[in-house]
């Protein structure tokens, strides 16, 4: 291998990391909270991917001002789907809301086919978001620095929401104990909506940037990220956001460079996944970053 | 300050609360002793509004506030520390203290009514950064009323705080429910340690499945023959 696939590579394996370790968090984040695995979440990518879609070609909108209205439309879609699909059960047994989360995952993917076709169409690669970059003998395009650098923004910027504002404090509180975050003046559905919220807003940047790096877009498309990011998630920790953050990037880096080192195996390049994170159960059933809370009692 | 007329709780199909009627007037320390699942957890429950009464009326400051929601009745300067203290063991000491004054704004006030906690109970100062969950017993303890004050509450409620700790961290206990009814909070308490709970309140009910069956003055109650044989120990 020349050195420059092999930072080719490299190149790719970040941002595909970048991508898994952004839509990861929003699994965790309302794991932790609900104890709930959002199955819906992933569906959320080909609403943003969609809604940019019809932004741009349909309503010609200028590319940032569609991604803008595609991520709060997804912020407040995910929202919607907490307040209808997940509060009336937040009291049930867990499996109710979890069939509750498979039903609305069918029902985004069932009422995209149904909207907009099955069939896959060409994502856009606006001129100004997508060129190439040339350095010496490499070439690259601008969404393989791109997709890092606003993936590292937004993860420390979660980062810092969640362990330094009183909002975040609270989060994590909630997480743990809801009727005593209760006695604290902490408004519980306040605090879980916006959970949701930072998750999807996420998941919809995810969206948006997965579909201009794999730029075509289908009813189905967010399945499999979404299986792999919840692998992640668990690999990580389910319920720790560095956790997730850790997940994304192993998985992401790993997948790419199997099939960089180990062509021939790239038939395999999904089971990888799945094979990592039965091994990584296997020595830590918690994952990486685990919950590891020492509590007296 | 606070009155309660006629509450009854229902839990599904059982019976919690049958009916009890008792007041908590301003400045003083009342509390229920009974046996165990008598109801006391349940009244103070039913007055945060954890559990929603099927009838009854709470009223606070002349105010009714039955049915009101958890948070709001919190503003409103009533504070519950739980039983089994329910410290946020994944957040630092620090962290739960700040969770503590959630509603409040003044952050000023706030780093203020901090400095005085850590001064009374300079073992939390000393872990500040750790996990809560590394606590002591005695520890999470302080923590749970340390956090409960931070919301600069006007009426404090304690469910068991002596509970599974060793007798010289009971005495301090009892010590800083003292000191916090001096700095002119009113206490509502529940304790196993009737002896020592009928010591210090003013006043006292007994409560009996679900209701209540006999009050009067904190010493007076302490000495009543029946209260003795049935909560003290004593014949």
């Amino acid at each position: 291998m020349t050195l420059e696939i092999f930072l080719q590579n490299v190149a790719n394996a970040i941002s595909l990391g970048s991508l898994y370790a952004l839509i990861a968090i929003g699994y965790t984040m309302v794991y932790g909270i609900i104890r709930l695995i959002n199955f819906a979440h992933a569906d959320l990518l080909m609403v943003a991917g969609y809604i940019s879609f019809y932004g741009i070609l349909i309503f010609a909108m200028p590319w940032w001002l569609a991604f803008l209205i595609a991520i709060a439309l997804t912020t407040i879609l995910g929202m919607a789907m907490e307040k209808l699909a997940y509060r009336p059960l937040r009291n049930a047994p867990r499996i109710s809301a979890l069939i509750s989360a498979i039903g609305m995952s069918f029902l985004l993917q069932n009422l995209g086919i149904v909207l907009v076709g099955a069939s896959p169409k060409p994502f856009p690669r606006p001129e100004g978001l997508v060129w190439n970059i040339h350095l010496g003998s490499v070439s690259f395009l601008s969404l393989t620095v791109i997709i890092p650098v606003i993936t590292l923004l937004l993860l420390a910027a979660v980062y810092l929401v969640v362990n330094k504002t009183n909002t975040g404090i609270a989060m994590r509180a909630v997480s743990r104990d809801f009727e005593t975050a209760s006695l604290m003046a902490v408004d519980v559905n306040k605090v879980v909506v916006t959970t949701f919220a930072v998750g999807s807003g996420l998941a919809a940047v995810g969206g948006i940037m997965w579909s201009l790096q794999y730029p075509q877009i289908d009813p189905l498309m967010g399945v499999f990220p979404g299986l792999k990011c919840f692998i992640a998630a668990v690999m990580g920790g389910i319920g720790s956001v560095p956790g997730a953050m850790i997940g994304g990037f192993i998985l992401g880096i790993g997948e790419i460079m199997l099939v960089a080192f180990m062509p021939e195996l790239s038939g395999y390049r999904d089971a990888f996944a799945f094979v990592v994170l039965i091994l990584i159960l296997l020595f830590k059933p918690g994952g990486i970053l685990g919950d590891h809370v020492v509590e007296k009692v | 300050m606070l009155k309660i007329d006629n509450l009854e709780v229902y839990y599904g199909g059982i019976h919690a609360l049958k009916g009890v009627s008792l007041e908590v007037p301003e400045n003083k320390i009342v509390t229920l002793v009974g046996a165990n699942g008598a109801g006391k957890s349940t009244t103070l429950r039913a007055i945060s509004n954890l559990v929603a009464p099927s009838s009854g009326k709470i009223t606070y400051n002349d105010k009714d506030i039955t049915g009101m929601k958890t948070v709001d009745i919190v503003k409103n300067g009533i504070t519950l520390v739980p039983e089994g203290r329910r410290i946020f063991a994944n957040l630092t000491v620090m962290e739960n203290l700040k969770m503590g004054s959630y509603a409040r704004k003044d952050k000023e006030e706030i780093k203020k009514d901090m400095d005085v906690i850590f001064e009374r109970f300079p073992r939390l100062k000393e872990r500040e950064w750790q996990q809560a969950g590394t606590l002591s017993g005695g520890e999470q303890q302080m923590l749970a009323i340390g956090r409960a004050l931070m919301s600069r509450p006007k009426l404090v409620m304690m469910d068991e705080p002596s509970l599974g700790l060793a007798p010289l961290l009971v005495k301090e206990v009892f010590e800083i429910i003292k000191d916090i009814h001096s700095r002119g909070m009113t206490i509502l308490l529940i304790e196993q340690n009737a002896a020592a709970a009928l010591q210090i309140a003013d006043y006292g009910y007994v409560l009996e499945t679900g209701k209540i069956v006999l009050e009067g003055p904190g010493k007076e109650l302490a000495n009543n023959d029946e209260v003795k044989k049935a909560y003290l120990g004593k014949a």
